[in-house]
């Protein structure tokens, strides 16, 4: 091939959960060390995409191939080795509440890879570190951490091995907006430095414009718009204006019920 | 819509996909808890928690259930050699029948309702996401564990069951009833029989395993939130009290028939 493949190439990608369609028709590609942002409403098939390339969710058909190599239809080890490939920053962090954060920031070390518990401690206290978080705070259990430690914990478990693709789901939901443009800065500077691809989701346009290159919006399933994100004021699509300004009048009817 | 010959039909094909689903679950939990690699400081926290915890339960209710089938016996049956009917019966029906059933129903309403809220907590929050996303296998991490150590601990738990069980008939005819505590000894012993003890094991390992599968099962799959994790938990001791019932009967059908 005269080009590099994509780092993630998506095709066709389709999946309806009983008679709803979520996803109908999705294509995208990430190059490598970009940082693509995926903004839509809530209930688009946001998550769902990348619960997909993740090999979460099964699609009904289509196509997704990460370096170019298709992942759509894998056995469960095979699954297992592309993961190493992957971090994932959840929305709700997901930490596992049974172990310290230390413990959940080595997690994929040590069960995913079989390194010696305190060589992956040391890691993980520096991913800590990297994050804004000290050593004390790796020996707390999740549940005594706020919200906004527990994302930071999230992303240094997140970024622990050194993946080449890092996917942050909704990174700044339910933090208020000083630590959401922590976690933005954070989120920008790991990618960075680490030279990953990345891809988000969110609907907060704030910290799609902060951490994004190209931007896509996702509305019934379909991409609908993609460019890059300084032209994302000027895309002269409706749907894509509305959004970003928040309006609830213009093509995106909510259906709400009214007394 | 409301033809009630849909509605049955509906339902009935409802009931086969979800026998189909657990089916595909449990071969899948087989499958993984014999394969490495193997979490075994993770087997021995369920252990614990499943076996070592479950002690108090069981035994308080095998003795109080020793006790009354005693009494009952002996009010129920012939004076006239009660001496020896009434051990025998304890004896008999202690290791072969409520041992096993009554024992495994308690561990069902205490684990696999700990299971159910535990992995279905984990799946409302990501948590087995998670651990996807971080080359763990959450069928050999989460599931595994549990299952084998469900499938260890109930023939122990039954055994201890079953001794306590005896020791609560023996107690209520020797205070009670004034029997003899030293020919209900003999006669007790006279009709204890390894057949019945070992089949009552092997019962308690099978209910073992339905109480973890259950929990891991209805946890697994849970929905929406802290509503799904409830609808969840009452599901596995329900569907694991059941199963544990028509097992038992199955099982003593092909042993004692």
């Amino acid at each position: 091939m005269a080009r590099q493949a994509p780092k993630i190439a998506v095709e066709n990608l389709a999946k309806a959960f009983g008679p709803k369609t979520v996803l109908d028709g999705v294509n995208f590609n990430v190059k490598a060390g970009e940082s693509l942002v995926i903004i839509g409403g809530s209930g688009t098939g946001k998550s769902v995409t990348l619960k997909c390339i993740l090999g979460l969710i099964r699609p009904d058909s289509g196509s997704i191939r990460i370096d170019g190599h298709e992942v759509t239809r894998l056995s469960t080890s095979e699954r297992e080795r592309v993961n190493r490939k992957f971090g994932m920053l959840f929305q709700g962090a997901a930490l596992f509440d049974s172990l310290k954060v230390w413990e959940n920031v080595a997690f994929g070390l040590i069960q995913g890879r079989g390194m010696k518990r305190a060589k992956a401690r040391d890691i993980a206290m520096t991913k800590l570190a990297q994050v804004g978080l000290n050593a004390q705070i790796g020996e707390l259990s999740p549940a005594e951490l706020s919200g906004g430690m527990q994302k930071r914990v999230g992303l240094a478990r997140a970024i622990a091995a050194d993946p080449e693709i890092i996917f942050f789901d909704e990174p700044t939901t339910g933090l208020d907006p000083i630590m959401a443009d922590v976690i933005n800065d954070l989120i920008v500077a790991t990618v960075k430095r680490m030279g990953a691809t990345a891809v988000s989701i969110t609907h907060d346009m704030a910290s799609a414009r902060k951490i994004a290159d190209r931007i896509a919006m996702i509305h019934k399933g379909k991409i609908i718009w993609e460019g890059a994100a300084k032209d994302i004021d000027s895309s002269g699509n409706a749907i894509v204006e509305q959004f970003i300004h928040g309006s609830a009048h213009g093509p995106i009817q909510m259906d709400v019920l009214r007394a | 819509m409301n033809n009630p010959l849909a509605l049955v039909g509906r339902a009935f094909l409802g009931f086969l996909a979800q026998t189909g689903r657990a089916a595909q679950f449990a071969g899948r939990a087989i499958w993984h808890s014999f394969t490495p690699p193997f979490f075994l400081r993770l087997h021995l926290a369920q252990i614990m928690r499943i076996g070592y915890y479950s002690l108090p339960v069981v035994g308080l209710t095998a003795f109080f259930t020793g006790g009354a089938l005693a009494l009952q016996i002996f009010i129920g049956g012939d004076r006239v050699g009660a001496e020896a009917i009434v051990p025998r019966i304890v004896v008999l029906g202690i290791t072969r029948e409520l041992g096993p059933v009554i024992a495994s129903l308690m561990v069902a309403g205490r684990v696999a309702a700990a299971i159910a809220a535990e992995i279905g907590t984990m799946r409302v929050t990501e948590q087995i996401d998670a651990l996807s996303t971080l080359s763990t296998n959450p069928f050999k991490y989460l599931i595994a564990p549990r299952l084998v150590a469900a499938i260890l601990t109930m023939p122990v738990l039954v055994l201890v069951a079953d001794i306590i069980g005896i020791f609560g008939g023996y107690l209520v005819a020797v205070t009670e009833l004034d029997f003899n505590g030293a020919v209900y000894l003999q006669n007790t012993y006279d009709f204890l029989r390894t057949n019945d003890v070992v089949s009552g094991l092997v019962k308690a390992a099978v209910f073992g395993f339905i109480i973890a599968l259950m929990g891991c099962y209805h946890g697994f799959h849970s929905r929406g939130g802290a509503q799904g994790v409830g609808t969840a938990t009452t599901n596995a001791v329900v569907t694991a009290s059941i199963l544990i019932l028509a097992a038992n009967f199955v099982m003593t059908t092909l042993f004692f028939r």
